[in-house]
């Protein structure tokens, strides 16, 4: 079992890398995923090949780090099974041309549709119409209001992200003997409810240590808005002791903020995990200390338990005989004790 | 724009008095006169008059700033580097600004402006170009700017495309190349000159103040100082009469619009020091925030008037809002909504004090035609 596992994985870093190679040579911006962000179920009778599954998936075409790994991984995925089809349609730009793609999707007759929604409340519909037809539905990441629209939701934890990096930053205050704290925050677009989620858990978990945010400016999720949401963090607040800012991505222009204000006095968490902010991390050499994880490989885990679903079988640790109907991932802490172990999960 | 047609013409020019395009040498030398009266603007005064008050406003948010946060402002060293502060983050949409003044003042509009700057970003960021060096970044942002700029012209003049539709297809479609081309992965940009731009201060003022204002001086010689300028006023005031006077209408739009386009890839080059990074989604609705700048500033929306001092004084005014907003840690959305109220207040007293509404109207409708 074990030679068999690591030559496949083998096989398969190899076969990643050597494409990366080749893309990194081509074109320069293309990333394929690490072998890492996708995985064949290791254990049991799930990773033989079984009854063959074709997977419809639909994921926003966003202009976002975050979504492009969403999309790679959940290609990748498909890719290192053999009894796996993929139909992949791209969502297009709002609700209205996502459920367009999606009808055309359904007409294909797929055994189990994966999809990303702009918004779980607007295509909640579609996930009631693709059930009652018979397919299976899997939603990733924004969740659908009726439970009766999908087989299995998979998720990430907004408001444990604000819990972990509320913890952390309390905790790294009180090893410093910090008291009083003036703790900044710089969240993605603030009329999301992800966002909303995320400032809440955030503020809760403060306020149960008695502390409070001294000054939040959102930004837009990209780095140019985090640089000037960040400039006007530092302007509000002359000295700062700790800032949570929600997204790696916007992460790189606070840090180049940071750098340009030469503000150096706090520490800082971030968002999501990104590889650059875990080298970050790791290197130890800026203010981002930590982040908490939001990690796009749960397009790949979507994949494998669709296959799953679309075969009749449950996943092997667990005793039940069918895959569970949610699965909420943890948000975890990367350190720069940790960070070796994460980076290969960074997007 | 360029193709109004004749009927048009006698109304519009029955409502631009003053500006009737410098045919003869007598008029040309009659508004170098003025020029010379007033260094804000050579038109009689009604510019500065303008600059004043947007002065005016600027002085009272200070104030404002002032007396909601005391502790701040009493720190001297503080409200320098705020002030500083103000100007850095005025001074990307500064740049894109003058472009755009240009543009509304020759008649006009560019919506495209943002997807520019994300465009000419993203390609001098691609892997393929820093291999060449900050050269080579720049050069590509440069050229990236100018040849959408010229697409846009082109579409519009010789296309014959209202410039609402060209430059809001060409909104969409740049920002849909720039995606491709960065595969929609922020691209971190590692080159130490272009990333230092933004952190280099030249006697203790940030480089990239000193490109805003080089921008402006040039924006404003060209608008006040050279024949390119008064054609442009010729043009957005009076496209036909323009023509008549042996203007070559097509080719100063191609240039206006190449104008603008170029003034985004400087500003791209700046926006990507800044953030030491590019990404498809970057510049986000900077053609409103140009526009409603050189708007406040007191450029006429339907063309022939407008200055560089007052779209200049525009963006500073928004930049010193969010600044305001900023430091009493309230929220964006208020912001904004005092944003909107600014601009619809501008443009009120921008009417009131030009033209009387049955004016306005009959122009309205002569442009529309």
């Amino acid at each position: 079992m074990t030679s068999d596992l690591s030559r496949r994985r083998l096989l398969f870093g190899g076969a990643a890398l050597s494409a990366g190679v080749l893309l990194a040579g081509c074109t320069s911006n293309e990333q394929a995923p690490t072998a890492a962000q996708t995985k064949a179920a290791a254990t049991g009778a799930n990773n033989e090949p079984g009854k063959k599954v074709t997977i419809g998936f639909s994921a926003p075409a966003a202009d976002h780090g975050w979504i492009a790994a969403i999309t790679n991984n959940a290609k990748a995925q498909a890719g290192a099974y053999s009894d796996v089809e993929l139909k992949s349609v791209e969502a297009g730009a709002d609700a209205a041309a996502q459920r367009a793609a999606l009808s055309t999707l359904i007409s294909q007759k797929p055994d189990v549709i994966v999809l990303l929604p702009h918004d779980g409340k607007e295509l909640n519909a579609f996930g009631l119409e693709a059930m009652k037809a018979g397919i299976p539905v899997v939603n990733l990441d924004r969740a659908f209001p009726d439970a009766r629209a999908y087989r299995l939701q998979i998720k990430g934890d907004n408001y444990g992200m604000g819990v972990a990096a509320a913890t952390y930053i309390a905790e790294q205050l009180k090893a410093k003997g910090v008291s009083n704290p003036v703790i900044g925050e710089i969240p993605g677009i603030d009329s999301l409810e992800l966002t909303q989620e995320r400032s809440k858990g955030f503020a809760d978990t403060l306020a149960s240590l008695g502390l409070k945010v001294a000054n939040r400016r959102p930004a837009e999720f990209t780095a140019d808005s985090g640089q000037q949401a960040a400039t006007g963090l530092f302007q509000a607040l002359p000295k700062i002791d700790a800032i949570w800012n929600h997204d790696d991505d916007q992460g790189i222009g606070v840090l180049a903020a940071v750098n340009q204000a030469n503000r150096k006095e706090f520490f800082m968490v971030g968002g999501a995990g990104s590889k650059k902010a875990m080298e970050d991390i790791a290197a130890d050499n800026t203010v981002l200390k930590a982040t908490v994880t939001y990690s796009p490989s749960m397009a790949s885990s979507a994949i494998s338990l669709a296959r799953l679903i679309g075969q009749g079988k449950g996943m092997s640790d667990l005793v039940e005989l069918q895959v569970p109907k949610e699965i909420v991932l943890a948000s975890e802490t990367i350190t720069k004790e940790n960070a070796s172990n994460y980076l290969k999960l960074g997007f | 724009m360029s193709d109004t047609t004749p009927t048009a013409a006698p109304e519009r020019a029955a409502g631009l008095p003053a500006q009737s395009p410098p045919v003869d040498p007598a008029e040309t030398a009659k508004a170098d006169t003025s020029a010379r009266l007033s260094w804000w603007r050579g038109d009689g005064g009604e510019g500065a008059k303008r600059n004043i008050g947007l002065l005016a406003t600027l002085v009272v948010l200070v104030v404002i700033g002032i007396l909601t946060r005391p502790d701040l402002y009493g720190d001297a060293s503080w409200v320098w580097g705020n002030t500083l502060t103000i100007l850095k983050l005025a001074s990307v949409v500064g740049v894109v600004t003058v472009g755009m003044t240009f543009v509304i003042i020759g008649g006009g509009i560019d919506l495209s402006v943002g997807a520019i700057v994300a465009l000419a970003g993203v390609w001098c960021t691609t892997l393929a170009t820093q291999s060449y060096g900050a050269g080579g970044m720049i050069f590509s942002a440069l050229t990236v700017g100018l040849a959408v700029g010229v697409v846009n012209g082109l579409l519009i003049s010789y296309g014959r495309l209202v410039p609402f539709i060209a430059t809001l297809a060409m909104m969409v479609a740049a920002r849909g190349l720039a995606a491709e081309i960065s595969d929609k992965q922020t691209q971190v940009s590692n080159d130490t000159f272009i990333n230092g731009i933004a952190s280099t201060n030249v006697l203790g003022i940030p480089l990239l103040v000193y490109i805003l204002a080089a921008v402006v001086l040039a924006g404003w010689v060209l608008l006040n100082r050279t024949t390119f300028g008064r054609r442009t006023v010729a043009v957005g005031g009076n496209p036909e009469a323009a023509r008549l006077a042996g203007i070559n209408v097509r080719r100063h739009t191609v240039l206006l619009y190449a104008l603008s386009g170029l003034c985004c890839g400087i500003a791209a080059i700046m926006l990507t020091a800044q953030a030491t990074s590019a990404q498809a989604a970057m510049a986000n609705l900077y053609e409103l925030d140009a526009i409603a700048a050189a708007i406040i500033g007191g450029t006429l929306l339907s063309g022939g008037r407008g200055t560089i001092i007052g779209s200049l004084l525009g963006v500073i005014i928004f930049s010193t809002i969010t600044n305001l907003f900023a430091i009493n840690g309230l929220s964006t959305e208020a912001q904004n909504m005092v944003k909107g109220g600014i601009i619809v207040a501008a443009v009120l007293v921008q009417q009131v004090q030009f033209r009387s509404l049955s004016q306005f109207l009959a122009r309205n409708r002569a442009t529309t035609t």
